[in-house]
């Protein structure tokens, strides 16, 4: 016959291993080994266009432990995680309870709050920097109708990453929506039926039945906005360039300014270390809170 | 109490959509109104004529559907022989590999910028469009994505088609593709959508208009402002990129949500 592949070992080991080898190699070239030539170059001192590198151990990583820019950068990181996560997750589920109630206009408020989703960041980017720009920008406009001074957003360190985090907020809540509606369709309507005779309040029913049973979806879009935490940098180069004064620096950022603007290629390898480092703790979270998931149902 | 957040709510879906018409209004209106806020019925079309003129969108159009569509073609092909292979096949190293796929759903290729640079350069591939699109090849994401469909597929379909003699590829291509063809379109959207607006990584790669995609395109045009000073240009080239995707979304609003939605359900 000639289909027997199925019956010789040999052969399914062949063909499976043969399909494989296409999405390997391209894994292999961009994902594994950039991996591990990275934390090997970690260790050595070379800047681009030398090709002599010396071995300096842990040198790079101490100098980054008394880098004040690395601390801002991290500091940083931080509140844009802070500022962005907690927000988009809350007003994503919002977003969804309302969208998913008998209200009119549904599929056009649907879109109003999804369409983010689908724009570049780097476009975002530019219509945010007219909302923001000082004088005659959106929101200054706005401002002077209450008699309140231009602003400059974008240009003090005291404003600037709040500026960046409603800015992200708007791009990604409505991205999250989704899911919650997906989340939302999964929960058996008789719950709330029963909820209904009882004539539990609606803050009650959100509380006792909606939250709870959406938790999975909450870890999940946790991992999802958290990452983006540290994947969205787009917009630094055109609204900031990192500034002022390193306040909107971004660890992906410092990357790209390092690598690029520097050329110091062990330095540059250090912090992807971190990044990637970053990377596997959200993977550990990810892993433990769907191992949990598992228990309760 | 429920009114309360229905207003809130309203309130927040007009928020949500005044940059877009913001963005609109400035497009179409003349150059030396663009600062002002000013209603006034004057409408033209000049910023995009002027913007078109002005810098190779064309050229960057092009780009970008050749970046996005190669990217989508390659990762279809790599990413179905992949997933058959997960669904239906027992082999050798199987967990293995499982694992070793799963690793680039941990650590996203968005990160990887500065090694990969690196092994582009040692490849000859900077400043190509092949070296924008080549670490996107292989995609974890795809793969099980595909693979979950494939399972659901009933054996006895596979049987029939090997009844008939049909060899291994040809059994994927007759049985399972065509019955994945929703997964298809789920993840051709979101594939083609993440890498149309895709940033950091074309502009590290390109140095010249040949190979810039329209993102990289738009944020030199963007910068080769003084602040402030065209900002109905700015404007339209901005809105001439979205233009494609806001028009997929507006048609094909349904098949985005639900592949968006699928691109998170594991």
């Amino acid at each position: 016959m000639k289909n027997g592949w199925r019956n010789s070992t040999f052969k399914v080991n062949f063909y499976s291993w043969l399909f494989l080898l296409p999405s390997l190699i391209f894994l292999t070239i961009f994902t594994f080994y950039p991996i591990l030539k990275t934390i090997y170059q970690s260790f050595f001192q070379s800047m681009q266009g030398e090709h002599d590198s010396v071995f300096i151990g842990l040198d790079n990583y101490k100098y980054l432990m008394e880098d004040e820019v690395f601390w801002e950068v991290i500091k940083n990181n931080i509140w844009y995680a802070l500022g962005t996560v907690p927000t988009s997750i809350i007003l994503a589920m919002m977003m969804a309870c309302f969208v998913n109630a008998k209200i009119r206009a549904k599929s056009w408020i649907r879109t109003f709050f999804f369409y983010p989703t689908v724009i570049p960041t780097i476009a975002i980017a530019n219509i945010w920097l007219f909302i923001y720009t000082p004088g005659y920008g959106l929101i200054n406009h706005i401002l002077s109708w209450f008699g309140i001074g231009s602003v400059n957003f974008l240009g003090q360190s005291e404003t600037v990453m709040a500026a960046m985090i409603v800015m992200i907020v708007w791009k990604q809540a409505g991205y999250f929506m989704i899911f919650y509606l997906a989340g939302l369709q999964n929960i058996p309507t008789n719950l709330y039926e029963v909820a209904k005779i009882e004539g539990t309040s609606a803050w009650n029913t959100f509380k006792t039945i909606t939250f709870p049973l959406l938790m999975p979806t909450t870890l999940f879009v946790f991992i999802i906005s958290l990452t983006n935490a540290f994947k969205l940098v787009d917009h630094i180069i055109v609204m900031t360039q990192g500034g002022p004064n390193n306040a909107s620096n971004l660890l992906l950022y410092y990357i790209y300014q390092v690598a690029f603007r520097f050329w110091d290629k062990g330095l540059a390898s250090a912090l992807t270390v971190i990044m990637l480092m970053i990377m596997v703790i959200i993977a550990v979270i990810q892993f433990f809170s769907l191992d949990r998931k598992i228990h309760y149902s | 109490m429920k009114r309360i957040f229905r207003f809130c709510m309203y309130f927040l879906a007009l928020l949500w959509v005044i940059p877009l018409l913001w963005l609109i209004w400035t497009a179409i209106r003349p150059s030396q109104l663009a600062t002002s806020l000013s209603f006034s019925v004057d409408f033209t079309l000049d910023n995009f004529i002027d913007a078109w003129q002005k810098a190779p969108f064309a050229q960057y159009y092009l780009n970008t559907f050749y970046i996005v569509f190669g990217i989508l073609i390659v990762q279809l092909i790599t990413a179905t022989l992949a997933a058959y292979v997960f669904a239906r096949l027992n082999f050798w190293g199987k967990k293995v590999i499982f694992i070793l796929i799963l690793v680039q759903l941990m650590i996203p290729i968005d990160v990887l910028i500065f090694p990969n640079y690196n092994v582009l350069r040692d490849l000859s591939l900077l400043n190509t469009k092949l070296g924008i699109m080549i670490p996107y090849f292989a995609t974890a994401f795809g793969i099980f994505l595909l693979r979950q469909r494939f399972k659901s597929v009933p054996y006895e379909l596979e049987e029939v088609a090997k009844l008939e003699g049909c060899g291994i590829l040809e059994t994927i291509w007759k049985v399972y593709v065509p019955l994945a063809k929703p997964t298809y379109i789920a993840f051709g959207l979101v594939s083609v959508s993440y890498h149309w607006s895709s940033f950091l990584w074309p502009l590290i790669v390109t140095d010249s208009a040949q190979n810039r995609p329209l993102t990289v395109g738009l944020s030199l045009f963007a910068q080769s402002f003084e602040t402030g000073a065209q900002w109905a240009e700015v404007s339209a080239a901005t809105f001439m990129v979205i233009f494609p995707l806001l028009l997929a979304f507006f048609i094909f609003q349904k098949e985005f949500i639900s592949s968006f939605m699928q691109s998170g359900i594991k």
